[in-house]
């Protein structure tokens, strides 16, 4: 029987670009923004990584398909290097084959670093993605404000929710995450908002505004990671392990069986039990010091805080609104602006994250720093409610 | 008559467009260039929406006549219309299979002729005497007209269906049909050319329909033996004025002009005859004699007798009904860009590349075309698309799915929303998911939606739509789309309190 991830890889080093719209700057640039930081912090040579794996999402307006552009943007000694993409869990992805790649001695030192270069295509918002020749027979017309704008209306219904109430807590998720931003330098949206603003901003899809959308930014954030002997043996002493990381992928049962009511996410339910087990948690919502999830949208965020058992069904509108999950809170939830403000370069986000969570449990987090954290959760949703991936991924103080 | 049967129609049905445009809307933006559009400023006429056409008009009409009781089994699939979307792909072969009809029929474009749809009625007529099963007549037709036209206000979008069969019970029966071949040329529509290029109105008035209507409807009288007289119910699509005059020469009586529809759907061309024809067979009583008048460079002429069997014999919504359902529209504009009158700004989001692979097309032709999904023989879950595996988690059978067509399928909307950001040529774009109530679900487009009533809980109805133009290429890409009505009492706004 396998016997998981837990406490077989550390982080040696972490790095993250300033997210934002970097008109300035090739993909190239960013990469080697966060792999610079994520370098200094491993304290190693480029030559000691013995095999890299890279995220990125969008062919269309990126930087093109293969691994081969983040060979050359580091210049990396002809080592394997794999390119990964599975949506906005691609980053979190890249991680899991440099964590398992080291598990496995196949590997002393890895290196995974997500990229994303989305402020090319000339207007806002995400880029048209193509959906391959079969699909675009049939799928409608669709956007992922208009999908996820779906599990609002179904979470509503399904747990007899008034319009007005959910669309205040939601409001309040998104001005805890501006709130949280100020306070990070390199989060893209760095500005004060208040819920009366969010709920008189324009609608993007019924009923998200403009500010129940997180930014879509350009950005890069990078790991290394090796196994917790080598790090000793390279003078570390603080070190954060991996404790869980999962992936549950859709197989179309909800968008094709009647068993899905629409108001949460199947996949993400599936991962976090499979996580909670990988890392021993028998109570996650006590045991965990913080998390970084995946707001998309403020829905997605609020749906996904019962989904990892974090809130008991029905009730994560009302603990966003009482500030169970803000900065102060019990349980401080996108402690570094999360998607919403840091911003949302997909390849990169799964590993932005890490970096929050690395740094938050090294004490490094600067005024965001949170009193002794020893735990934290990311996760990844890819794709939309009804089809997608969803990762958990546990890091922690290793003992 | 043989054997207790009559060759006659077996059944009827239409499709008027649900948006009725007030000609006030279009006078007002073009009187500053024509004052003469002053005089025709009443009444509305019908358009498509911005995913109708020919095609998808021709085949609501049809499921509207199929829908009937007592309809056979259709062996012949004629489609009439001056506008069909395509001038090289078997438009009929499209509607055949939107309608899932059998690929062992005869099916054929009639087009080139404003009498297109009653010369295919005609021939379907005389094709069947004598033999088994039915044919499907359908025309459809989305007319074009230049901005400031008097045909941009006349004109209107619509289609009309009948089957033609020798049956016990039909709806009318065929007298007799009479057809005058003449070059004249009131308007035409070269290979190339995107309107009708018209000659002056009192000439066509006074040389073609008050020449050679008569002279048709004269020779129809001869080989039938019928009195003008006897002439319950006269349709002649050349507008009222004209039809009177008509009428008046031939000795015909007043009363006997069918209403032309004008003041609510508008002339729809080769359509028009059978719209107007399809309009008159719901209300005639047993025994009315109902002649139909197709005029275009010549004209057709067919008698029927009615036998009173309509009016209790519905299923479909008819075409009383399509009329009815008729929602008023003044914005000019929108038309103007639905019909691509106007260059529009449509921002980048609309620059996508929308090629069609065909071979992928081919491929999957029933589910993009019939709305064919899969049913798993061992669990008989319904599913879209279909597969290989089943979707329920519960069995994932191998290679056990069965044909399931959606289209008829009763559904309601699971979830919805309306959206801003994706291109859609009428935004918001309306979406969500659907339930199948004998199980299956699927995310679809809505359209023709009423924002009063889309709700979680309201009843949908599946259409056949254009999904996408490929206008860099011409092509045209269907599918289906779901429309949603209004919540049952019960239902109504599941989504709160």
């Amino acid at each position: 029987m396998a016997t998981g991830i837990r406490d077989k890889v550390v982080v040696l080093g972490m790095g993250c670009s300033r997210f934002g719209e970097r008109w300035d700057q090739d993909a190239e640039d960013l990469m080697l923004e966060a792999f610079d930081e994520c370098l200094a912090d491993a304290g190693i040579e480029t030559a000691r990584i013995d095999a890299a794996w890279f995220a990125t999402a969008m062919d269309e307006v990126n930087v093109g398909k293969s691994a081969m552009p983040l060979a050359m943007a580091l210049r990396l000694p002809l080592i394997p290097v794999t390119r990964v993409e599975n949506l906005c869990a691609s980053g979190t992805e890249a991680f899991r084959g440099a964590v398992y790649a080291v598990a496995s001695g196949a590997a002393d030192i890895a290196l995974a670093l997500g990229v994303e270069k989305l402020k090319d295509t000339g207007y806002g918002g995400l880029p048209q993605r193509a959906r391959g020749v079969t699909n675009s027979l049939f799928i409608p017309n669709l956007s992922a404000p208009g999908c996820f704008a779906q599990l609002a209306t179904a979470y509503a219904a399904r747990h007899r929710v008034a319009p007005a109430d959910l669309k205040r807590a939601m409001a309040q998720i998104s001005v805890k995450s501006h709130d949280n931003a100020l306070e990070n330098p390199r989060a893209h949206l760095r500005r004060k908002i208040d819920i009366e603003a969010v709920l008189r901003a324009p609608i993007v899809a019924e009923p998200l505004g403009l500010y129940d959308c997180c930014g879509v930014s350009d950005g890069a954030a990078a790991a290394i990671v090796t196994t917790p002997e080598l790090a000793r043996s390279l003078g570390r002493t603080d070190l954060v392990s991996v404790k869980a990381l999962q992936i549950a992928v859709s197989n179309g049962q909800e968008a094709g069986h009647n068993s899905w009511d629409g108001s949460y996410i199947l996949t993400t339910r599936r991962a976090a039990a499979r996580a909670y087990a990988e890392a021993g948690l028998r109570d996650p919502a006590a045991e965990l010091s913080m998390l970084e999830c995946h707001d998309c949208f403020s829905i997605t965020e609020l749906v996904t805080l019962e989904d990892l058992g974090l809130s008991p069904g029905g009730r994560a509108w009302h603990d966003a609104l009482e500030g169970r999950y803000n900065a102060d809170g019990a349980l401080p939830c996108q402690i570094d602006g999360g998607l919403k403000c840091f911003g949302h370069p997909i390849g990169a986000s799964g590993l932005r994250m890490l970096y929050e969570m690395y740094s938050q449990l090294l004490g490094r987090a600067g005024k965001r720093q949170l009193a002794s954290p020893r735990l934290g959760l990311t996760h990844n949703l890819g794709g939309f409610p009804y089809q997608n991936i969803s990762s958990v991924c546990v890091v922690g103080l290793l003992a | 008559m043989s054997g207790g049967t009559a060759l006659g129609i077996a059944a009827c049905g239409g499709y008027v467009p649900r948006l009725r445009l007030a000609r006030r809307a279009i006078v007002e933006a073009n009187a500053w260039f024509n004052p003469g559009l002053k005089s025709h400023a009443a009444g509305a006429r019908a358009i498509c929406n911005w995913d109708e056409d020919a095609m998808t008009m021709a085949v609501e009409a049809a499921r509207d006549c199929l829908a009937s009781d007592g309809v056979p089994e259709i062996d012949t699939l004629l489609l009439a219309s001056t506008t069909l979307p395509f001038l090289e792909r078997h438009n009929a072969g499209v509607v055949r299979a939107a309608l899932a009809l059998p690929e062992h029929m005869m099916t054929l474009d009639v087009t080139a002729s404003q009498r297109a749809a009653t010369s295919a009625l005609i021939t379907a007529l005389q094709a069947r005497r004598g033999r088994p099963g039915g044919a499907l007549v359908v025309a459809a037709e989305q007319r074009r007209a230049r901005t400031a036209s008097a045909q941009e206000l006349s004109y209107g979008d619509a289609a009309a269906a009948l089957v033609i069969a020798e049956t016990t019970t039909p709806i009318a029966e065929f007298i007799g049909a009479h057809q005058v071949a003449v070059d004249f040329v009131d308007h035409y529509r070269g290979q190339h050319a995107p309107f009708d290029y018209q000659w002056e109105e009192r000439w066509i008035r006074d040389e073609g329909y008050l020449k050679i209507v008569p002279r048709t409807l004269r020779g129809l009288a001869a080989a039938t033996g019928l009195a003008a007289a006897q002439i319950g119910r006269l349709v002649i699509p050349v507008g009222r004025s004209a039809a009177q005059a008509i009428a008046k020469a031939i000795g015909a009586p007043p009363q006997s002009v069918c209403d032309d529809l004008s003041q609510g759907v508008g002339d729809s061309g080769a359509a028009h005859p059978l719209v107007m024809l399809a309009h008159a067979l719901e209300h005639a009583v047993a025994g009315e004699i109902i002649v139909a008048v197709g005029w275009g460079q010549g004209c057709d002429a067919i008698a029927f007798r009615a036998t009173g069997a309509a009016a209790h014999r519905r299923v479909g919504g008819g075409i009383g009904q399509s009329i009815a359902r008729g929602v008023a529209d003044a914005n000019y504009m929108r038309y103007l860009a639905f019909n691509r009158l106007v260059e529009q700004e449509q921002g980048m989001r609309a620059e996508a590349d929308r090629q069609t692979a065909l071979s992928a097309f081919y491929r999957h032709r029933d589910m993009v075309t019939a709305l064919v999904g899969g049913r798993c023989v061992r669990c008989g879950t319904p599913q879209f698309p279909p597969s290989s595996v089943c979707v329920n988690p519960e069995c994932q059978a191998r290679g056990e799915q069965e044909p399931f067509r959606f289209a008829d399928a009763p559904a309601h909307v699971q979830s919805w929303t309306a959206d801003n950001l994706t291109y859609c040529p009428d935004p918001p774009q309306y979406f969500g998911m659907i339930v199948f109530e004998g199980g299956g679900r699927m995310m679809v487009d809505f359209t023709d939606v009423d924002r009063e009533t889309i709700a979680t809980g309201a009843p949908v109805r599946m259409v056949f739509r254009v999904k996408e133009r490929d206008s860099r290429r011409g092509f045209v890409k269907y599918f289906w789309k779901a429309v949603p009505g209004r919540a049952r009492a019960e239902e109504d706004r599941g989504d709160g309190h």
